[in-house]
């Protein structure tokens, strides 16, 4: 939830609303006095999107391509369908691609021209993910944002970027953990990480 | 069009600032900003609202938050539409005398919408030029309209990886000239084409390119 910033702008009676709360408080009310939103509607739209749809879709997706060949095999030939199996489809998620990292291959996903992002199964991007320093940067500096991780490439490992400039969408699947080979798909999950799933992590 | 928001390639943005996983929004006005832009009748088109954005002044595109442009573009597609009138906006009240609309969107079918499952892919009789493994270069193309074709690949040669099917033109869709589809590609581009001698010989960028922005090589 969205709390745990100085600028509250909901009615805390402790600081003023800023300027962009009450713009946007300003413009709600009146496409909805228009009829051209439904005010419960976008509750329910915030309530998918911060509750609904997040990283731990797509560690599930991660988890069981590490646990099942069948299914990692489905979805490197069609990843729209074999997540969709999951149950995870919608908005952003329309065209899937997964794509794997090996130990001699990493990869790397941005969108240079906006935000692409793959929501259904990654929910909505972080901020870094939208920022005009990772935009400009992951296509010609990818192994130095991947050094703003904490994560230092080896020379020999290649280095794949995805641009996601069209309706396209990617998923990385990170390496398995090593001494993992005891854990279920469900503790599997819990340690794939939303950054490792964009690639600028590695688990 | 040539506008800041083709960032691709460019320095001197500083680092990338990691965030740990949470809300997406980190002010309640962020998630009613995009719960709106997704609701309003104005995101039949998907191309024209990441063209709206394109069309705010690079300066204060760039000294914009996210969900500000986001803000932005939304305020002016219900203007461009007659959605709203600037009175209107002005006032921050509706105009009395204004039919009242019935919401695209209603709360009860949202689940549905945001999972139902889309696709882009149209039929296109034509075949398509190219094949996994040909040889192409992305044309030096300068449209002063909506383009995907980023500067940082104009002019450079790179190798088709895959064919995705006929997507809909976003250079067509995005100006309400229809959606045109054409055969959307996988293309990779090796880092030292794009960047020159002093990149990793052994890594690369792909993106995904409509046929019309690409030719022989």
């Amino acid at each position: 939830m969205a709390h745990d910033h100085h600028d509250h702008d909901h009615a805390h009676g402790q600081e003023p609303p800023s300027d962009m709360a009450l713009r946007v408080r300003a413009l709600e009310s009146l496409l909805v006095e228009k009829g051209l939103v439904d005010p419960a509607a976008l509750d329910a739209i915030v309530d998918h999107y911060e509750h609904k749809v997040g990283p731990r879709n797509g560690a599930r997706v991660v988890a069981k391509a590490w646990t099942d060949p069948a299914f990692k095999a489905r979805l490197r030939a069609d990843a729209t369908e074999a997540i969709a199996d999951l149950g995870y489809m919608g908005r952003q998620g329309e065209h899937m691609v997964a794509v794997e990292n090996t130990p001699d291959v990493h990869n790397l996903v941005v969108c240079t021209l906006c935000s692409c992002y793959p929501w259904p199964v990654l929910g909505l991007p972080p901020v870094w993910y939208k920022s005009s320093a990772y935009r400009s940067r992951a296509v010609i500096d990818p192994r130095g944002v991947l050094k703003d991780f904490g994560t230092e490439l080896p020379e020999e490992v290649e280095v794949r970027v995805w641009d996601s400039t069209a309706e396209v969408r990617y998923l990385v699947i990170p390496e398995r953990p090593a001494g993992t080979e005891h854990l279920d798909e469900a503790a599997l999950a819990a340690l794939v990480t939303r950054d490792g799933m964009i690639g600028t992590a590695r688990l | 069009m040539n506008g800041v928001h083709d960032l691709g390639g460019m320095q001197g943005f500083g680092p990338v600032v990691p965030e740990p996983e949470g809300s997406p929004f980190h002010h309640t006005w962020e998630g009613r900003v995009h719960a709106m832009t997704v609701a309003s009748p104005t995101r039949a088109n998907i191309d024209a609202g990441r063209h709206e954005r394109e069309l705010i002044p690079p300066a204060a595109y760039l000294g914009m938050s996210y969900y500000e442009r986001w803000f932005a573009s939304l305020s002016s597609l219900l203007l461009k539409h007659g959605l709203v009138t600037p009175e209107e906006m002005a006032r921050g009240a509706a105009d009395p005398a204004a039919p009242r609309h019935t919401p695209r969107l209603p709360a009860e079918r949202v689940e549905a919408t945001l999972t139902a499952r889309g696709s882009y892919v149209r039929d296109n009789p034509t075949p398509p030029l190219f094949q996994p493994g040909d040889g192409v270069r992305a044309r030096n193309l300068n449209p002063a309209g909506h383009t995907r074709l980023p500067r940082y690949v104009r002019g450079r040669a790179g190798t088709i990886e895959r064919l995705h099917g006929a997507h809909v033109l976003p250079d067509s869709h995005a100006h309400g000239a229809g959606e045109e589809p054409r055969p959307l590609y996988t293309v990779r581009f090796t880092a030292r084409e794009l960047w020159g001698e002093a990149a990793s010989p052994r890594d690369s960028v792909a993106l995904n390119l409509w046929e019309p922005y690409l030719e022989r090589a």
